[in-house]
């Protein structure tokens, strides 16, 4: 058991962003969420985060409803990796990393040994333990994104929440990170825009349009050249990757 | 270097920098003590403390006593407290609101207070009954209360929060120069001049005893905060998800910075730009974690308003210049300097 969404619904004004949505994690595995811009991805990951209210539907944790959780009881097994979160204030890369391990203190409570050795070891995954002097106004967008994955790794989750984490990165980084995700034993949501990657990486995928879930399932299942063009409005082939045996995508035009 | 070596390393710099700048603190205090129109000597000033710790029996001409004990100690201990406090407003503020600009003045408060403190002075209210300092508080939180509302308790984000701040500084400063043109003489409008630029002309023992408790217990809150407010560096979203109850926190910090800045306010006047110069000034001193940056706004926030207001009683003869106006003449160059440091070092 993991998380999981039962009838989600979420509104700005009179505008319905997600709307009777319905999926659940399985655990230790990636789940992609896919969908053109404004289909409400972004908005469905704050919900599961506890981050917004819904309107109605519930999420629930070990099956157990998030509202009744505490906030910081949520914080040490669910990490969120926002899209844009910035920060004018000049920390450096080990204090943005440090501040993952405040769910697990009281908020008095002394810095151990042991969150030293979290905060290194989340560094070393990403690959900026050499830079962890550095000062966030020197980084560049990848090198954000992946010191906040450190830092999401520093909660020590079991579920980790991704707001399309390989926006800003290299393709070495995008792959690196989109590995480092599915190799670790953490249940993962990960929204995400290549849909390569996603059938490369994911697990399963639910497809959201408009804020409804018009698809679920494995990649195979799930990336068909009818969603492809009703969804994403994109004619496309696809075929099983001679290399990696996964769907591949050949847009045609 | 280990970590573990490391991380003693910085709390022993810490302590010794705290060290260091509470010995300055007390020195900038001695020297508000011992400076003045009346030229006392220095021993003379020494005695006339210790006399009154019991700790010596000297016989002193009583003015020299008073003047020591009565005026100058007590002026420059309220001092510290105010400029300790300010300094601790604006790092809460500025880190809450996520705004470099932020500061107590951001919520209209110090605006409220000339409200509240001109009504009593000019148009009577409360007959007598309810002295200018009450007023003032009340016109601070007053202010304080329009802001929430208006911000919706500050969830409608830092920038609308920032926005009301100004909206309810020139509604009531709007008010307060209403009140002054129509029902003010010329007497009236001079003593009007002292809300919005500040002394501590009037304050002795009772306001130290009122100024040290709102300061100490306004700090202890805020250290208890302190990781919560690194943890508001990205953004509300990203607290939230650390675990941190963003809305209650921002409450209760708010409610923290209202209270401090209103006692201050009905106290000594609205003195501007110590609580945006001295966080700016320290973040760049022991960097943005806030069990580091908050102590440290306390001690330097108290030294900078100490000295602040010998320069202000000693830079004219005969005449004592509004605190506002000295805190402004050195904050802004000092600003300067750091600013083009700051730029320099990234």
């Amino acid at each position: 058991m993991t998380i999981s969404a039962e009838n989600l619904t979420w509104k700005i004004g009179q505008t319905t962003i997600v709307d009777s949505v319905s999926l659940k994690a399985e655990p230790g595995k990636m789940l992609g969420l896919l969908g053109p811009n404004g289909s409400g991805k972004s908005s469905l990951l704050r919900l599961l985060a506890g981050l917004r209210k819904a309107h109605s539907g519930t999420v629930t944790l070990d099956g157990k409803d998030l509202r009744t959780i505490k906030r910081n009881a949520i914080a040490r097994r669910v990490a969120l990796v926002e899209q844009h979160a910035n920060t004018e204030s000049n920390v450096k890369v080990r204090d943005v990393v440090k501040l993952g391990r405040i769910p697990h203190h009281p908020p008095l409570g002394g810095w151990t040994k042991a969150d030293d050795e979290v905060v290194d070891g989340a560094l070393a995954r990403v690959g900026m333990s050499d830079r962890h002097e550095q000062y966030w106004q020197s980084l560049s967008g990848g090198e954000r994104q992946r010191v906040h994955i450190a830092r999401a790794l520093a909660q020590a989750p079991t579920e980790m929440l991704l707001d399309e984490p390989t926006n800003h990165l290299d393709i070495q980084h995008q792959i690196e990170l989109l590995r480092l995700i599915s190799d670790i034993s953490l249940t993962s949501i990960i929204a995400i825009h290549d849909l390569n990657h996603a059938a490369m990486f994911c697990d399963h995928l639910v497809v959201l349009q408009k804020g409804r879930v018009v698809a679920h399932g494995t990649p195979e299942a799930v990336l068909t050249e009818d969603l492809l063009r009703d969804v994403f409005r994109v004619e496309a082939r696809i075929v099983t990757s001679p290399h990696h045996g996964k769907p591949h995508i050949h847009y045609l035009r | 270097m280990t970590t573990l070596k490391r991380h003693f390393g910085e709390q022993a710099g810490l302590g010794l920098f705290l060290l260091l700048s509470t010995v300055l603190l007390l020195v900038a205090v001695a020297a508000g003590t011992g400076i003045g129109e009346m030229s006392i000597p220095l021993d003379t000033t020494f005695f006339a403390v210790t006399n009154k710790f019991g700790w010596t029996g000297i016989e002193l001409d009583p003015i020299h006593q008073s003047v020591i004990w009565d005026y100058r100690l007590s002026r420059a201990l309220v001092a510290a407290c105010c400029g300790a406090g300010l300094a601790l407003c604006g790092a809460i503020l500025q880190s809450l609101l996520r705004n470099a600009l932020a500061e107590p003045y951001v919520l209209g408060v110090s605006a409220g207070a000339s409200t509240g403190a001109v009504s009593i002075m000019i148009l009577g209210f409360g007959s007598g009954a309810i002295t200018l300092s009450a007023g003032a508080f009340v016109g601070a939180f007053a202010s304080f209360i329009f802001v929430a509302l208006l911000s919706d308790g500050a969830r409608a984000g830092a920038g609308k929060t920032i926005l009301a701040g100004v909206a309810a500084s020139q509604l009531f400063n709007a008010l307060t120069s209403y009140i002054v043109s129509t029902s003010g003489n010329a007497q009236q409008a001079r003593d009007v001049m002292f809300w919005l630029l500040g002394s501590f002309g009037g304050v002795r023992w009772p306001e130290f005893q009122l100024a040290l408790a709102v300061v100490v217990v306004g700090f202890l809150v805020c250290m208890y905060f302190a990781k919560a407010l690194d943890a508001f560096a990205f953004g509300d979203d990203a607290a939230a998800s650390l675990g941190i109850p963003v809305n209650a926190v921002r409450v209760i910090l708010f409610a923290v910075t209202a209270l401090l800045t209103a006692t201050i306010v009905s106290m000594v006047g609205s003195i501007g730009f110590v609580g945006l110069v001295v966080p700016h000034a320290a973040r760049f001193i022991v960097g943005p974690s806030h069990m580091r940056l908050l102590p440290t706004c306390l001690v330097s926030g108290a030294i900078f308003m100490v000295v602040a207001d010998i320069v202000s009683r000693t830079i004219l003869p005969q005449q004592v210049l509004p605190i506002g106006v000295v805190t402004a003449l050195v904050g802004v160059p000092f600003f300067s300097v750091i600013l083009y440091r700051s730029q320099r070092a990234k």
